[in-house]
This record gives structure tokens, C-alpha cells and sequence, in this order.
């Protein structure tokens, strides 16, 4: 990527309305000097990637509390596949068992972030890994 | 020095009797029972029984949800308290694509009088009370329940339960919101006036503070923001004809209790108090019980860790202690496992556990509001008055309630406070036992409950058979009737029952009236 700043979205899949992590991960991007777009809540995975592309965005950060992340996060890949962006590095955070884990890291979301990290895990892994590499390293944290 | 309290209010090392020098105890706090209710609402509170242990319950399909409430039951909770899914609480039936991968994870999937049948099988509706976590769809849900129970052979009138039906706080913290403010607050008063005739024993509302402060509120921001929003449930009611001594009886309130226990018994009591003066001298209540502020509480999930998980039952008997300490009416104790996932049968039952601790083996339920006339706490409830009553006047300067909301007032508050205290426990100024101190090297594996996936598929099923079975012509009728109250000024309830009655989906009348209402854009975008 070239010198130009960061871009990413942060976006909240399917119905869940808890947005405390989303919100804060969002701003503490911002204040790192990333640009973040803020979906809103109650996005299709459809809308995700599209605003993505649309967007031009180095990555998508996904935020699901609800226990509905093997749906959307496996759909949000998908899409991204058919649409020919997979260089959009995904990653994201919320209650999510370690087996689901394991399984979305095999399925191409490059991190995900658990209960109990701290915001500059998220910073320091988002401006290392997103926007540099097209193989960015398989990460997970708690 | 002063320690700063959650809400950033003082809390000096010593206290002593100068903290009490124009401190008029007849005014501040009246007999317990009595205006202005600091003390608590009824006059010999626990010592005569203790609160209503109200377990949050809720999965899978209605047959797996109604299993676990008999279980409950068995082992000796004294209410019962529906999660529904998400789809369920945004109006959408099971098989609607947004739906996907959502039905039967954060609760039950309810889509039609079919499942809310099997739900309460064999519970008998007339001997529990019922809580029903619903807002947006509150109507509906509240519709079901009265259609099963007359199944049952039992009246209306003789239900007893609350529905949330708190459209306000979605707006602000909880999301699950549909129509836009101004609908969303005339179904509020056709609520109040249908249950006014109908289900005289039912509490309409219980006026949340809980998700805010999950999002991030201080308790003084919780308690301000959730008064503000019944300050603005009392005014629509009122502007729509009824009497306040008609409805604010059935009011109910529900807030969170944190590990500072100090703060949290100083802010129900303030609460109490607070809402006590408004509704006496802002709205002119003559009934007693319409100045009482009765609320459930539920501990604060967003304290428990995934880290060392079984360290939250431990957080949970110190935040469920403060509740009790405080007054409330009944409690919801959250289970150790819930920063992983669902709680299991056994999680669950140890969460009940904690509270019949509390209530039997300690001896905070032998006498009332055990904390007054203490030199910190009586404090600290004034302060925390004072810093509420700020708060409530500055929603008030921007118009109320709903207004500041369109301002995005409450939510930005909430977010900064929310990311002061991620930014604290980044620099681990903010102790979380197991997180940031206290760690462990190596986490121990932790086998959560899983919902079946197939779930989706059936009730997906189970719609289709219910779309071929029904009479068509019949639903169609009672949700034409059902677009045309919306559009006028009649009750939308009866017409809801009718569709209801005749099988119509939730998601076809929350439809019926997306048609009529439209649909919430929050100005945050």
C-alpha cells in the first residue's frame, strides 16, 4: 500500500445490538490515526462487502455478541471471495467459543479478538497487519 | 485523599458525623414504605419474604426453553423470566434472511401462538409470574401469552408479570429497536390503556437502565437517563388521555448492580427517592403506588471475564449482595459462564444458587435497608441525587427524553464513558482480577453450551406447515384491520389479538405495522 492512511470499516452482522466493543475498538483505530467507517448496526454481510468495496477499505472488522459469528463471518468470506476481494483483510471480536475460532481462522478471517483484549492488541495488530501484507499471519488473542 | 466512584463522585477515606450536620433523616428518608421511599417500598421489605429470584432464561426452540422453566421451577426460582431471540425481538420470523444465524442463539424463537403454546406447556400461568425481555414487538408477545393463558382456562385479569416494552433505552444502548420514536410511543399508551381494562395485574413497562450501563453508563448516568425516559413514558400516557394514578402503579424499573457496592446501594436509594419527588411534585400522583420505584436488578455481565471464568461467581454474590442491600424486588444473578456463552444447566442453577445464599445463610434480610444512618452511604446517596437530578436537567434542556435522544446526546455520554474505562483498563489503572493482574499462564479449556444449528431449519418448518394449515383469508382480514388502527387513532391491541388468534406470524404483524409506521434511522450514521 502506498503512504496514504489505513482504512477500515467496523461493522456489526446480523441482529445483535451490542455495540460497547464495536464502538470503542472504532475510536481507539481513529485515535491511531486509522480511518474507520462505522456501519451501524443490523448490517447483511451483503451490505458489509459492498460498503467495503465501495469503499475502497484496506480491512472489515466484524463485531457479533450474539453467537450468530459462524453465519455472518463465514458469509462476509464468501462474499468477498465471489466479488474478488479477498485482499480486504477481515477481522473481528465478540463471544466467540475457541473451537468457532480455530474454524474461522481456517475458513480466511486473519484475527479475532476475545472478551478481556485490550484495545492496543487490536491497534498494534490492525496497523501492523492490515493494508501491508496480502498474507497476513493467522492471529488470535484474549 | 478522595477516591473517585464510578460516577466520579467523592468517596472520602474517613466519614464522620459532620458528614451528617444538615442532615434532616425525616426528610431524606421517611419511614421505610413511606414517601419518599428512600428506605424501600414496602414497609418490612425482605423480613417478610425475600425478593423474587428471577432467572433470565431462554434458547433454542420453545420445547428446550419450556424444559429448562419447569427446571427452574423445580429447583425453587419464583418467577419466570423469557429471553427471546433476536429475531424474535426485531419482529422477524424464523426464516426471514436477516434472521440467518440468529434463531433459538441469545434466547427463544417465538414466530406464532404455536410455539408460545409450547413454551408455557404444563406451566400453569395463574400461579407464576411471567417477565418477558420484549420491546419493540412488546404488543405481541404480551398478546400471545394472554391468548395461551385463556387456552389454559385462565383469565387476564388474574396474570401477573411485566413486560419491558421500553422502546426508549433501545434507541439509547440495546438496539433492537423498530418503529421510530413517535409510534413507538403511542403503542406504549395503547399498552397502558389495553392492560388498564384488560390485565389489570400485569406491569406494563419496566424502564431500563441495565443496557446502558452494560454500554458503558456510570450509575449516575444509568439512573439519569432511565428516570428521563419515564419522566417521558409519564408525559405520553398522560397527553393521551389517561390519569398518572391510573398507570403509574404498573410502572416497574430495571437496573444493574456492579461490584462497588457502596455506590450501587447509594444509587437505588437516590433512585428511589428521586422518582418519588417527580412523580408527586411534577405530575401531581396522589396514589402511593404510584411513587414507588420498584425495580429488578441483574448483575452486570459486562464485569464478568472470560479469564478464569468461575472467578465471576465470586463477582456475581458480591454484585447481588449490593442489589439486595439496595431493595430491590426481585434479581436476576448472572451465571460464571456467560463472557463464553450460553450457561449451562449447571451454570444457571449455581447462579440461583448465589441468591438463596444470600437469602438464607447471611442475615441481610433480617432487617431493613440495613445501610441507613451510615455516615458514607447516606453521603454518597445525596451525591448521587445531586448528580442524577444534573444529568435529568440537562436532557431536560434539550427538549426531553426523546429529543436528546435525536441528539445522540445519551448514547455519545454513555460511549465516552465507556471507552474512559477501556482506555483504565488498557493501563491497568482499573483492576480486573484474571485480565490484567492475577493472570494465568495458560487458561483451562471450557466446554460451553451450543445451540443446534437444525433449529433453524425447523422452525423454518414449522412456519410452512402453519402458512398451508391456516386460513388465509382470516389473517389477511385481521391484518388489514390491524394497518387501519395504526393509521388512525383506535387500539392497536384488539385487532392484534384477532391476527394473533387466527395464527399470523410475529413477523407478518410487526410487518403490518413497518407498513404504517416505518422504520428507525439513528441520526449517529
Amino acid at each position: 500500500m502506498s503512504s496514504s492512511p489505513l482504512r477500515v470499516i467496523v461493522a456489526k452482522p446480523g441482529l445483535d445490538g451490542h455495540d460497547r466493543g464495536a464502538k470503542v475498538v472504532a475510536r481507539a483505530l481513529r485515535d491511531a490515526g486509522v480511518e474507520v467507517i462505522y456501519t451501524g448496526l443490523h448490517q447483511t454481510p451483503a451490505q458489509i462487502v459492498a460498503t467495503a468495496i465501495q469503499e475502497d477499505v484496506d480491512g472489515i472488522g466484524l463485531s457479533v455478541l450474539s453467537g450468530a459469528h459462524m453465519t455472518t463471518f463465514k458469509e462476509v468470506m464468501k462474499l468477498l471471495r465471489h466479488e474478488d476481494a479477498e485482499d480486504i483483510v477481515v477481522f473481528g471480536g465478540g463471544i466467540i467459543p475457541a473451537d468457532d475460532v480455530e474454524n474461522l481462522l481456517n475458513e480466511g478471517v486473519a484475527a479475532l479478538f476475545t472478551p478481556g483484549t485490550s484495545t492496543a492488541t487490536v491497534v498494534d495488530w490492525v496497523t501492523t497487519h492490515v493494508g501491508t501484507s496480502k498474507e497476513p499471519s493467522r492471529h488470535v488473542t484474549a | 485523599m478522595a477516591r473517585e466512584s464510578e460516577s466520579g463522585l467523592p468517596i472520602e477515606p474517613v466519614y464522620g458525623p459532620e458528614a451528617q450536620r444538615d442532615w434532616d433523616p425525616a426528610e431524606k428518608l421517611g419511614e421505610p414504605g413511606a414517601y419518599p421511599f428512600t428506605r424501600g417500598v414496602y414497609p418490612s421489605m425482605y423480613t417478610g419474604r425475600p425478593w423474587t429470584m428471577r432467572q433470565y432464561a431462554g434458547f433454542g426452540t420453545a420445547v428446550e426453553s419450556n424444559a429448562r422453566y419447569r427446571q427452574l421451577i423445580a429447583n425453587g426460582t419464583t418467577g419466570l423470566s423469557v429471553a427471546f431471540d433476536l429475531p424474535t425481538q426485531m419482529g422477524h420470523d424464523s426464516d426471514a434472511p436477516i434472521a440467518s444465524g440468529e434463531v433459538g442463539k441469545v434466547g427463544v424463537a417465538i414466530d406464532s401462538i404455536d410455539d408460545m403454546r409450547v413454551l408455557f406447556d404444563k406451566i400453569p400461568l395463574d400461579k407464576v409470574s411471567t417477565s418477558m425481555t420484549i420491546n419493540a414487538p412488546a404488543a405481541v408477545l404480551l398478546v400471545l401469552y394472554q391468548l395461551v393463558a385463556e387456552e389454559q382456562g385462565i383469565s387476564a385479569d388474574r396474570l401477573t408479570g411485566t413486560i419491558q416494552n421500553d422502546v426508549l433505552k433501545e434507541y439509547i444502548a440495546r438496539g433492537t429497536y423498530i418503529f421510530p420514536p413517535k409510534p413507538s410511543l403511542r403503542l406504549t399508551a395503547d399498552i397502558f390503556k389495553y392492560c388498564r381494562t384488560e390485565m389489570p395485574r400485569w406491569n406494563t413497562i419496566s424502564i431500563s437502565g441495565y443496557h446502558m450501563a452494560e454500554a458503558g453508563a456510570s450509575p449516575a448516568q444509568e439512573i439519569a437517563f432511565t428516570l428521563a425516559d419515564g419522566i417521558e413514558y409519564v408525559r405520553t400516557a398522560v397527553a393521551a388521555g389517561m390519569d398518572v394514578d391510573d398507570f403509574a402503579p404498573r410502572l416497574s424499573f430495571f437496573f444493574v448492580a456492579r461490584t462497588t457496592i457502596l455506590e450501587e446501594v447509594a444509587k437505588f436509594r437516590a433512585a428511589r427517592r428521586i422518582w418519588a419527588r417527580v412523580m408527586r411534585e411534577e405530575f401531581g400522583a396522589k396514589n402511593p403506588k404510584s411513587l414507588m420505584l420498584r425495580f429488578h436488578t441483574q448483575t452486570a455481565g459486562v464485569q464478568l471475564t472470560a479469564q478464569q471464568p468461575e472467578i465471576n461467581l465470586v463477582r456475581v454474590a458480591v454484585q447481588g449482595l449490593g442489589a439486595v442491600l439496595g431493595g430491590t424486588q426481585s434479581l436476576h444473578t448472572n451465571s460464571f459462564d456467560e463472557a463464553i456463552a450460553l450457561p449451562t444447566d449447571k451454570s444457571a442453577r449455581l447462579a440461583l444458587r448465589t441468591q438463596q445464599v444470600l437469602a438464607h445463610e447471611t442475615d441481610v434480610t433480617a432487617t431493613v435497608d440495613p445501610f441507613a444512618g451510615s455516615y458514607v452511604v447516606e453521603r454518597m446517596t445525596d451525591d448521587m441525587e445531586a448528580a442524577v437530578r444534573e444529568l435529568m436537567q440537562k436532557v431536560e434542556d434539550l427538549g426531553g427524553a426523546v429529543d436528546a435522544i435525536e441528539h445522540g446526546f445519551q448514547k455519545n455520554e454513555i460511549e465516552n464513558n465507556a471507552y474512559r474505562i477501556a482506555r483504565e483498563t488498557d493501563s491497568g489503572e482499573r483492576v480486573i482480577v484474571g485480565v490484567n493482574r492475577f493472570q494465568l499462564d495458560e487458561e483451562e479449556p471450557y466446554e460451553p453450551l451450543r445451540v443446534d444449528p437444525a433449529i433453524e431449519a425447523q422452525q423454518a418448518q414449522r412456519l410452512a406447515a402453519l402458512r398451508a394449515e391456516r386460513d388465509q383469508h382470516l389473517v389477511d382480514s385481521a391484518l388489514t384491520s390491524l394497518k387501519k388502527a395504526a393509521d388512525g387513532e383506535d387500539n392497536v391491541l384488539y385487532p392484534m389479538k384477532d391476527a394473533l388468534r387466527a395464527r399470523a406470524t410475529v413477523g407478518e404483524v410487526s410487518n403490518a405495522l413497518r407498513e404504517v409506521w416505518g422504520t428507525y434511522v439513528p441520526s449517529d450514521l
